[in-house]
């Protein structure tokens, strides 16, 4: 697993798998497949593959954690800016197919319906991340404060989620099942920040001076 | 009561069957071209997916009715493959494809309440019940996407004419079918069953009420309500009940599945206004499936001439 993971192959097939759900709309608008509301189910479709890869990316440190493949590290930038990159043809589609670029129509939008005014701030969270993505941002910006600043990905989700919560008329199971996924991964984080400060305590309470 | 006639009362002929098909044919063919040119626009008209066999049959109609739009009609294909009923799965394209093995006969439909001659019709009798009319409706979901259909039925009046409403009915119960063994996709819709709507007497009584019994010269498709379903053009489409069991005249206002849910959000009249909003967006223009520009929603989707006197002195913000 680990020489798998490691292999030089890793990122490319991870990224052309990234790339399959593009792929498949283009199929799908080939073959006529987009149903009767192109534009609806291409909204849905890139919606729906942002938060998936929100959710993905947030998976990696406690897959790396519980199941000791710190290789994974390797691929938590590319599935981020993978959701980066959703959450732009996302939005394209909405000012594109479906105001047209008419900004002021946008404003107004954003400023009026809640469920979009969530959506354009998760999406505006990701585009410092996407930004410091380089390692030239880690070093300028100090691992620490890099670190801090790219925790806005846990708000960016978890608006995501209450954006999609909010436009659906009845069948709440499919955003709460995304909420439920980010619940637990926001709270895995928390209960281990929490062990390790205890341990911490614990390590500096033991390791008092010998003599 | 006078009718007023809408103001576009000429009728066009509906295309028929073979000819947008035929077009089906020729969009495919041009797309692959477009597809290069305008990846988005003109290319998601191609090559729809095969129309599947329904067990449809033909409908005689005597006549065309007066209340016809001239405006062009959905395609089949569209009305048939992108529907709203949650009975079979809360996705657009749930319903053609659950809805296949859904049993439609033998159908009854149970009318009672208070009326001087309950009784149940079976679905011979209801086809009996007027001559069959055509009628070519707009039909605007409350989601802002719009369609025109040309429906098969009779008005509702017909119907009400031969159990003979008592002076106590002033509001009409419909209830859907609901089998949770044949619809086994309805739990994770968040809505409850059996699907019950309603109207006030008055406006069941509009002309303009259709009891529906098919489609585009045919019998009704599952997905889109059969054997027999409402058409309230004016309202938004989750008051046009599909699959009805039962018709209850009543005395007082009834419940309604949607307004149960989110009574802020879907209120009994529900008819169609492009002034007020849903809570959660605009209700001032729609998409008409198969155009890309939204066009402007009109004041009860067009139907002002024939409806608007209903709600006289009543305050259409207050009673969504």
């Amino acid at each position: 697993m680990h020489a798998l993971l490691n292999s030089k192959w890793s990122k490319p097939v991870i990224f052309l798998l990234c790339l399959l759900p593009l792929a498949m709309l283009g199929w799908e608008a080939l073959h006529g497949e987009l149903t009767a509301n192109p534009i609806e189910f291409i909204t849905h479709a890139t919606g729906d593959w942002t938060l998936r890869f929100l959710v993905i990316t947030l998976c990696v440190t406690p897959f790396r954690k519980i199941l000791h493949l710190p290789e994974l590290i390797r691929f938590r930038r590319m599935l981020g800016l993978f959701a980066f990159f959703y959450a732009c043809l996302h939005f394209t589609t909405y000012i594109w197919l479906d105001k047209f670029f008419d900004l002021s129509e946008m404003w107004k939008d954003i400023a009026k319906r809640k469920y979009i005014t969530v959506g354009f701030t998760a999406f505006l969270l990701l585009i410092p991340l996407a930004v410091t993505s380089t390692a030239g941002w880690i070093r300028r910006l100090g691992g620490k404060r890099w670190q801090m600043l790219h925790r806005l990905i846990y708000f960016s989700a978890a608006l995501g989620v209450i954006h999609y919560y909010w436009q659906v008329k009845s069948a709440v199971i499919r955003p709460l099942t995304y909420g439920a996924i980010v619940a637990v991964l926001l709270l895995w984080r928390l209960f281990a920040s929490l062990s390790k400060k205890k341990q911490l305590r614990i390590d500096a309470a033991t390791v008092r001076p010998l003599g | 009561m006078l009718i007023r006639r809408p103001t576009d009362l000429t009728y066009s002929d509906v295309t028929p069957k073979s000819v947008y098909t035929q077009r089906r044919e020729f969009l495919r063919a041009m797309g692959i071209a477009g597809v290069a040119a305008f990846a988005g626009a003109a290319a998601w008209r191609l090559g729809l997916p095969l129309d599947e066999v329904y067990a449809t049959s033909k409908l005689d109609i005597a006549t065309k009715s007066p209340f016809s739009t001239t405006e062009k009609e959905t395609p089949y294909n569209d009305v048939t493959h992108y529907n709203n009923f949650y009975e079979f799965g809360t996705d657009k394209t749930d319903p053609a494809k659950n809805a296949q093995k859904f049993r439609t006969s033998p159908w009854a439909v149970s009318v009672e309440g208070e009326v001087k001659k309950p009784r149940k019709f079976s679905m011979d009798e209801i086809l009996k019940i007027a001559p069959l009319e055509e009628r070519i409706y707009r039909h605007r979901c409350v989601e802002a996407w719009s369609i025109v259909v040309p429906w098969i039925g009779f008005s509702f009046s017909e119907l009400a004419k031969l159990v003979e409403p008592t002076p106590k009915a002033q509001f009409v119960a419909f209830e859907s079918f609901f089998d949770p063994g044949q619809m086994p996709q309805a739990k994770y819709s968040g809505l409850d069953y059996p699907y019950v709507e309603g109207l006030r007497l008055d406006e069941a009584m509009n002309p303009l009420a259709l009891v529906g019994v098919g489609m585009y010269g045919e019998t009704l498709p599952n997905q889109d309500g059969a054997p027999v379903r409402m058409v309230v053009p004016w309202k938004y489409g989750y008051k046009s009940i599909k699959s009805i069991v039962k018709i209850r005249f009543v005395g007082k206002q009834p419940p309604t599945t949607w307004n149960r849910m989110a009574p802020q959000e879907y209120g009994f009249y529900s008819n169609v206004n492009p002034n007020v909003d849903h809570p959660r967006w605009s209700q001032a223009k729609e998409r008409r499936l198969g155009e890309i520009f939204k066009r402007p929603t009109l004041m009860f989707n067009g139907y002002s001439d024939q409806v608007a006197n209903l709600y006289n002195g009543m305050d259409l913000k207050k009673n969504y």
